[in-house]
């Protein structure tokens, strides 16, 4: 009888134990992604240099002011359509460092062809 | 298979020193019917655009393409424009005074039987609003000639660069009344393939339409959009796009960006032009002979 209650009570310790970790572990990445609003209106991203760390999770929450923009960084294999009146988001984790560029690529006017910008990936 | 090849390897593969669709017998009585025909595509011709680095003769480009047209030796039976008609502008009310000029320009064409259709420069702002009101109502149709079915798609006017699902269907519906052996020309204004996606040189659903098309053994499709002569196979179904006809662009991947090639002084008009499509049946094949503005054959 005593051993099985102490059974019990070591079973109890490691499942309170392992909640514990995964609680602490999930809201630490929680903590460590990385959420960067950027708005698109024509012509233009702001802010039109994301810079983000290798490794760590992203989230973009794009924004259109006036009407549908594109999202599209092909080298790092994201890309979205930015609809006006409402909050797009895009996750994804970088994997290389570097400078990569992203425009919009839903034709939006006159000065479609430069509506640029470059994602910067560090160490 | 998916195949990128310049003209002269594909006039190689073709092996009779022409564009070759496709040859055989097709079983359709109407297509049995067929006669030789001649088409002209005439793409990108940008109106209301006004950079004189690029251009210096912007105003008179499409007036002398015009004339030259008009001085053709065979008249083609029909003249089928691949879109960007007008120059992009953000004004609502100047994109219908350049539709408007336009349309007054190309009245003056000999030839009568004139097609349009958008691109993304006439009609991605206002989903083609002003373009239906001024050039014509139809945004994406069929036409029959001389026993080719002619199918026109519009991949401009949802400015996500689709095709969408509604229009699918309708080509889906559109296809299932043809026989698979009957002849089928598409126009369309950007590649239906991923010629060159970063420069949006490309259709997202694209390969749907591609997917509905493959099961039809003799489908050509002639675009523009990319301002330059360019030829390509997937599998049995041959894309050539067609020069435009007021400032050439980079080959794809050849630059950085895909910006206009500034004007040459030495060599006025280069990269400019048209084409006839001179449709032959028994065997099926179509000739493309490429033109200057000045009307001149390019080798």
């Amino acid at each position: 009888m005593r051993q099985r209650k102490r059974a019990l009570f070591v079973i109890r310790l490691a499942v309170i134990a392992l909640a514990a970790v995964f609680i602490c572990s999930f809201s630490m990445a929680q903590e460590a992604k990385q959420v960067i609003k950027v708005s698109a209106k024509k012509f233009e991203f702001s802010p039109s240099q994301i810079t983000v760390k290798k490794g760590v999770p992203v989230v973009l929450e794009l924004t259109s002011l006036d009407r549908l923009h594109g999202f599209a960084c092909p080298e790092l294999g994201i890309r979205s359509d930015i609809n006006p009146g409402k909050t797009t988001t895009i996750e994804f984790t970088p994997q290389k460092v570097g400078t990569f560029p992203f425009h919009c690529d839903n034709f939006c006017g006159t000065g479609h062809a430069g509506m640029k910008g470059t994602i910067v990936v560090t160490e | 298979m998916s195949l990128n090849m310049d003209r002269r390897d594909l006039l190689k593969l073709a092996g009779i020193g022409s564009v070759v669709l496709a040859s055989g017998l097709w079983k359709n009585t109407a297509v049995a019917e067929a006669d030789d025909f001649v088409f002209l595509q005439i793409s990108d011709t940008h109106w209301g655009f006004n950079n004189p680095k690029i251009n210096p003769d912007f105003a008179g480009t499409l007036k002398q393409e015009v004339a030259s047209i008009n001085g053709l030796k065979t008249p083609p039976d029909f003249i089928m424009f691949t879109g960007d008609l007008t120059h992009v502008t953000d004004d609502d009310q100047a994109r219908r005074k350049r539709l408007t000029e336009f349309r007054g320009i190309v009245s003056e064409l000999k030839v009568k039987n004139v097609r349009f259709m958008p691109g993304e420069h006439d009609a991605s702002l206002d989903e083609g609003e002003a373009f239906k009101e001024i050039i014509g109502k139809e945004m994406h149709y069929t036409f029959d000639h001389k026993g080719v079915h002619f199918i026109v798609l519009d991949n401009v006017s949802d400015p996500r660069t689709i095709l969408g699902n509604d229009q699918l269907e309708w080509l889906a519906a559109d296809l299932k009344k043809l026989d698979k052996t009957a002849p089928i020309v598409v126009f369309t204004h950007r590649p239906l393939f991923d010629l060159a996606p970063e420069w949006e040189w490309y259709t997202r659903d694209g390969a749907e339409a591609v997917k509905l098309l493959m099961p039809h053994n003799h489908v050509t499709v002639f675009y523009g959009h990319i301002h330059q002569e360019n030829h390509h196979m997937t599998e049995h179904i041959a894309h050539h796009a067609c020069k435009g006809s007021m400032f050439p662009l980079p080959a794809p991947g050849s630059a950085p960006t895909n910006a206009p090639i500034p004007w040459d002084a030495v060599a006025p008009y280069r990269g400019l032009g048209f084409r006839t499509v001179d449709g032959r049946v028994k065997p099926v094949k179509y000739d493309l002979t490429e033109y200057s503005i000045n009307g001149e054959v390019l080798k």
